[in-house]
């Protein structure tokens, strides 16, 4: 076979710098022990920031609503665990399954639009869910947010307990899922036209592609991802708060995108863990004021690492 | 036999612009047909109309005997109905072998095993003389060299027809020789519609030309009918012909 070809297909393969992320997520649960729970959110919001970058950074679809599915699989959780039953992985599927519904009949209109206006969809549909959330609050607790939720042990056997321990493994484990899917799905004919969709529609539509379906595809497993994410957040600390699908969760997770580096999959790991440290210890040493740390380092990110962190690190070993 | 791609009557107008005209046009199995007109004659329109990208105001398309008139671009191009643009229109960001992947992977569909794909493609750019750059990213590639490669997407789905609008557009004169060598190996099946200004690349692809002026077929005919035909010679030519 001709070196080319040997080349194209070894693209995709694992490298070893693929385990650094899993090495270290198995290492944090021995070297921070009292520290789990806050480790376990920023699992869950690396797989959200994951969940983003399926939609923004590979298919292009410009997004400010993505808290909408977050949010809907945290609630279904929630609603799930208090009305029908507390196994927690069925309450994920269920989890995933509403937000990929909610995407999918979403997406159906978004999907016509491009740019702006798809922008202010994504942000329009996001609003209206959250106060829709906000005035059923029979079901979700409304202001108050959604409480007494309980969870069963994880295959009867592991009880979530107050040190976070079954919670980490668990946020681990299933983040490790998401991101398998992820990286299987990107590497495959299906992930490489989302790409060609996103460089050139109308070359991808001259091909024959169809252009329509494959995004909302792609906005649907990114909503099911998303979904999976709110879910563990709701069954990790057992309860939902409103805030889940506000404007503010859906800015949050692009700026940990762009932070981290966009459409690279890795963006997702290296800004969600930066992002949510810096935030916490920004948040002690200047509690009024960490914002301004906050915005200050995006700034500096779009300036001058555009790529984000892992564009930076790319540049620095002079690819 | 029913024709390659067939226009019944097609008509567009943009607001009350026509630019296309009641147009008849048969492109038979197999033909090697060009297209030519002075700037703003309608060809592109017309492959615009015939590729979908422009909905017609009136006419039917047919392509292999099937009514495509309502198709997406996507579905005639599933069909069997592939173009290149005048404009290069690739993925910039790519490698060549991904380009051409892309288009085997539509053709082909997204289950096919990677290195079927991967093989097939390379196949192609093997045939165009692609096979050195298939690793080189598309925008770092000379534009004659950026050209190939349209016409590689366009083969990838093995079309009945393809039409090739202005296939040696800004390319410079001594590499449009490579690009006429790609097309005269086109698989003789191929029904294959050219437009192109170069007069000399016409007559030595052609075996029927079409005239096209303000939205309207003038002529049509063998390359010597064409070359006799004063009408064409006036449209050329203008007053000219008549000194």
């Amino acid at each position: 076979m001709t070196d080319p070809v040997i080349a194209a297909l070894r693209q995709s393969r694992p490298r070893w710098i693929e385990t650094i992320p899993w090495i270290v997520g198995v290492g944090g649960y021995f070297v921070f022990p009292d520290q789990l729970p806050f480790a376990s959110q920023i699992l869950i919001t690396i797989l959200f920031a994951l969940s983003l970058d399926l939609v923004l950074g590979f298919a292009g679809i410009i997004t400010l609503g993505q808290a909408a599915f977050y949010g809907t699989g945290a609630y279904a959780a929630g609603i799930y665990a208090i009305h029908v039953s507390q196994e927690p992985l069925s309450g994920l599927l269920v989890a995933a399954a509403s937000a990929a519904l909610v995407g999918a009949a979403t997406g159906l209109i978004i999907l016509r639009t491009h740019g702006l206006a798809q922008l202010m969809l994504t942000l329009a549909f996001a609003t209206l869910l959250a106060e829709a959330a906000n005035k059923a609050s029979f079901i979700t607790g409304g202001n108050d947010g959604l409480q007494g939720i309980a969870i069963d042990p994880i295959g009867g056997r592991f009880a979530f307990d107050m040190f976070g321990r079954t919670g980490y493994v668990y946020c681990l484990i299933v983040l490790f899922f998401g991101w398998l899917l992820l990286r299987v799905l990107l590497a495959s004919p299906f992930g490489q036209s989302l790409v060609g969709i996103r460089e050139n529609v109308t070359r991808m539509q001259a091909i024959g592609a169809p252009v329509g379906g494959r995004l909302l595809i792609a906005y649907t497993i990114g909503a099911a991802l998303a979904g999976v994410a709110g879910g563990l957040l709701t069954q990790t600390t057992q309860f939902v708060g409103q805030s889940v699908m506000s404007f503010e969760r859906s800015g949050e997770i692009v700026i940990i995108l762009v932070f981290g580096g966009i459409g690279r999959i890795y963006g997702a790991f290296i800004g969600a863990a930066v992002y949510m440290i810096a935030q916490d210890q920004l948040a002690k040493s200047e509690p009024e004021f960490w914002n301004f740390w906050i915005g200050l380092i995006l700034v500096l990110t779009v300036l001058f690492a555009r790529g984000g962190i892992l564009g930076l690190i790319d540049r620095l070993r002079g690819r | 036999m029913s024709a390659a791609l067939e226009t019944i009557g097609i008509s567009k107008q943009f607001g009350a612009l026509p630019v296309a005209n009641d147009i008849h046009f048969r492109l038979e199995p197999g033909a090697r047909h060009a297209l030519i007109g002075p700037n703003g004659a309608g060809k592109t329109t017309l492959v615009n109309l015939l590729t979908g990208r422009l909905a017609p105001s009136a006419g039917r398309i047919m392509l292999n005997g099937g009514d495509i008139t309502r198709l997406s671009q996507a579905a005639r191009a599933r069909r069997g109905l592939a173009r290149t643009f005048q404009i290069n229109n690739l993925f910039p960001a790519l490698s060549v072998l991904e380009n051409v992947r892309l288009a085997v992977a539509e053709h082909r569909g997204l289950f096919t095993p990677r290195r079927a794909l991967i093989e097939e493609a390379f196949a192609i750019l093997t045939r165009l003389g692609l096979e050195d750059v298939a690793a080189t990213v598309v925008r770092e590639l000379p534009y004659g060299k950026q050209r190939l490669v349209e016409i590689a997407i366009a083969l990838a789905a093995e079309p009945s027809v393809l039409l090739l609008d202005e296939p040696a557009a800004g390319v410079p004169g001594g590499e449009s020789g490579i690009i006429f060598d790609v097309i005269a190996q086109l698989p003789a099946g191929m029904a294959v519609l050219m437009i192109e200004h170069d007069m000399d690349l016409v007559f030595r692809f052609a075996q029927r030309i079409t005239v096209m002026v303000r939205g309207s077929i003038l002529v049509e005919g063998t390359p010597a009918e064409i070359a006799a035909d004063p009408r064409v010679r006036e449209v050329y030519l203008g007053t000219r012909a008549h000194g």
